[in-house]
């Protein structure tokens, strides 16, 4: 009857009823895999509810990729239990790619085929056609369609990704798997991909995604942060920039590399990092922002600014990838 | 089943899409029949000959006349004495020199034998058997004629080789047989593994494997479009060595088609084993190139005869498909005989055939590891 119900309400796009007890789409407990030497995934483990869109966010190498290979059963854990859409990823995984959609790294089009091309072979390799589910991809595909004879080795990136996005989506899947989806994309694209998944929670289609870009973590519902295969912490994206322990401070100069050597000096300072235009840093002791001046002035940068402000994604990721090494 | 007929469709896209597979397919047959039979030949037409005749007279110059006039051979130089010889040679044209003792008609007259010696350059040795088995053979005609029939038992008994299947010792008979085997292994493994490990590259594959398609569907739909082509690559082979040549198919060409399509099959399964191991195109080219060019061409009986090897050659060619096939399409391409002849051979390409599919699909990675 549930499923039933569920049918009817994919047919007709309503928006998903809402349920009190979430159900998990992914359950993963000390998930480890190592390669050779190398441990890859180390003891990780989280959970992903029903229609969320959950990131991954980590610098390359952090085992991303490794993990969503996981989860689309495309590779097996050394250690721990998978599961996706209530399937073993090990021993279900015949049943579970019916039901996943996944876009790896490098965007899997077949470069000589057409834009139109890709998306019908997807299809049909999935059972279905692009006309039953021209709905749910419209808003993505209607982008490119007026490229749609274009060879898919021609495209932009930006474009790419949106194909690449609507082979993935063209099934139906309960289960988006995006591995780096805005890697070597433009600005305005990127922008534009995070609204469209925004968009596609209305389907009662769950998203992870992973992405090196911190500035992309706000768009997520939960956010894990990983590093070094593992995970560093797990929560709304709002709730690990209120985890930041410090008062932070910017501090500008035109010698911005002076500046930073000169930072680094003083004993007084716990941490500086470069973002952007300024330096983060935070201090031993909070209130000392007026000696850190008075510091600069005599070490001969006389135009530094020092403003205190609200740290973001990757000052708190960066603050944990220092107590991980600290600890 | 429509899944398959969508991959197989996409197949087909990728292949028409791209001209130098299309080249490597259609154009590299073709080529290679041509300069096998044409450039590889191991005719000898023209060779450039030099005569040294001590004795001068009526009979030597009867026999070169009839030497020369063969065909075979041309006259580069007449040599006054023995030394010329070397000189000769050093200036490359020629092949071979024919020496007449002295007093050569004379002695075969008086004494019923005389004789010539036949120099020939060694650094060639192919062409140097060739020239000294004509004039040997020119020359014992020529002692037959001369004894006329009157004296019939007076003479030495020359040996009549006659050459069955080529009486004419054409080598294109050789090489058409020898070149279609050795193309479809080629085209066959090549283009199946390179196009397997062509999505294991790009990325592809990851997305296929996550697809609900099962292996054995992706092999099939993989093989498929290569075996229609290889099969329409075989009517041309046959059809050029047929226009070009002449070489007609002698035994039942439904039997020849049928035995080819069993090669492609077993070539095209080769080809998916050779992508299981290999993670990038150019190791899939490489081992098939390697792996399976050079053992086609020196093992399997395609130029050398495997009787005259070693018999630890002999033991390694006989688990290279081509031997077998090679004997199959000589036997009914040029002999003309049934398959009561070569069901061994069909018999073994069929077993192989069986245990590269049992492999690749063991094989084939239903995961990325």
């Amino acid at each position: 009857m549930a499923l039933l119900n569920r049918g009817c309400r994919e047919r007709l796009f309503l928006p998903p009823v809402k349920n009190n007890h979430m159900i998990k789409v992914i359950e993963s407990s000390g998930i480890a895999k190592s390669f050779g030497s190398t441990m890859a995934l180390d003891d990780i483990s989280f959970f992903v509810n029903e229609s969320e869109i959950f990131g991954f966010i980590g610098p390359d190498g952090a085992g991303k990729t490794t993990l969503f290979r996981i989860i689309t059963t495309l590779l097996l854990p050394d250690k721990g239990n998978m599961k996706v859409l209530g399937m073993d990823a090990t021993s279900d995984y015949k049943q579970l790619r019916k039901n996943i959609g996944y876009m790896p790294g490098r965007f899997s089009l077949y470069q000589d085929l057409s834009v139109e091309e890709n998306l019908n072979f997807y299809a049909t390799v999935f059972g279905t056609t692009v006309e039953e589910n021209y709905e749910l991809i419209a808003n993505i595909y209607s982008h490119i369609e007026p490229f749609k004879k274009r060879l898919a080795g021609k495209l932009s990136g930006g474009m790419k990704q949106k194909l690449a996005l609507s082979c993935a989506l063209i099934h139906k899947p309960r289960l988006l798997v995006l591995d780096e989806p805005t890697t070597g994309v433009d600005a305005v694209s990127r922008s534009e991909f995070w609204d469209m998944l925004s968009k596609l929670r209305q389907y009662n289609i769950s998203i992870i995604v992973s992405t090196p870009y911190m500035d992309e973590a706000i768009r997520c519902d939960r956010v894990a942060l990983i590093q070094n295969g593992k995970i560093l912490s797990i929560d709304t994206p709002q709730k690990i920039r209120a985890g930041f322990s410090r008062k932070l401070f910017t501090v500008k100069s035109v010698e911005k590399y002076k500046l930073i050597k000169t930072l680094r000096k003083n004993p007084e300072v716990l941490t500086s990092y470069p973002f952007g235009d300024s330096i983060h840093v935070t201090l031993f002791n909070d209130s000392s922002d007026n000696s850190l001046f008075e510091y600069l002035v005599r070490e001969g940068i006389n135009d530094a600014v020092i403003q205190e402000t609200e740290a973001g994604i990757e000052d708190r990721f960066l603050e944990l990838m220092e107590k991980g090494v600290t600890a | 089943m429509k899944r398959f007929l969508g991959f197989v469709k996409k197949e087909f896209q990728h292949i028409f899409r791209d001209y130098r597979t299309l080249f490597i397919l259609f154009g590299i047959p073709a080529a290679q029949i041509l300069i096998f039979g044409y450039a590889v030949s191991t005719d000898i037409k023209n060779a450039g000959v030099a005569v040294l005749d001590l004795s001068h007279d009526e009979i030597t110059l009867k026999l070169t006349d009839k030497i020369f006039s063969s065909g075979f051979f041309k006259k580069t130089e007449n040599l006054l004495n023995y030394e010329d010889i070397d000189k000769v040679f050093k200036k490359g044209k020629t092949k071979a020199v024919i020496v007449y003792e002295d007093d050569f008609g004379k002695k075969l007259i008086s004494e019923g034998k005389a004789s010539l010696s036949i120099i020939s350059d060694g650094s060639e040795p192919n062409t140097a058997t060739l020239i000294t088995n004509y004039t040997t053979s020119i020359v014992n005609d020529f002692s037959v004629e001369l004894a006329g029939p009157g004296l019939k038992n007076t003479i030495r008994i020359s040996p009549e080789v006659k050459m069955l299947y080529n009486p004419s010792l054409k080598s294109h008979f050789m090489f058409v047989p020898g070149v279609i085997t050795l193309i479809l292994i080629l085209i066959c493994a090549l283009m199946t593994s390179v196009t397997i490990t062509r999505e294991k590259e790009f990325g592809t594959m990851e997305v296929l494997l996550v697809s609900p398609l099962r292996p054995i569907q992706i092999i099939l739909g993989k093989v498929m479009p290569y075996f229609f082509l290889s099969f329409v690559n075989v009517l041309l082979i046959l059809l050029l060595s047929w226009l070009v040549f002449g070489l007609p198919v002698k035994g039942s060409i439904f039997l020849l088609l049928a035995e080819c399509m069993l090669y492609i099959l077993m070539s095209l399964t080769l080809g998916i084993l050779i992508s299981t191991v290999s993670k990038t195109m150019q190791q899939a080219i490489f081992i098939s190139l390697i792996g399976l060019m050079l053992p086609t061409i020196l093992l399997s009986g395609f130029i050398f005869p495997i009787e005259n090897m070693p018999k630890i050659y002999d033991y390694v060619s006989s688990i290279l498909p081509p031997r077998y096939f090679i004997v199959i399409i000589k036997n009914i391409m040029i002999k003309g005989t049934g398959f009561i002849y070569i069901w061994k051979e069909t018999l073994i390409l069929i077993v192989m055939t069986l245990v590269f599919i049992g492999l690749s699909v063991r094989k084939f990675k239903i995961r990325l590891e």
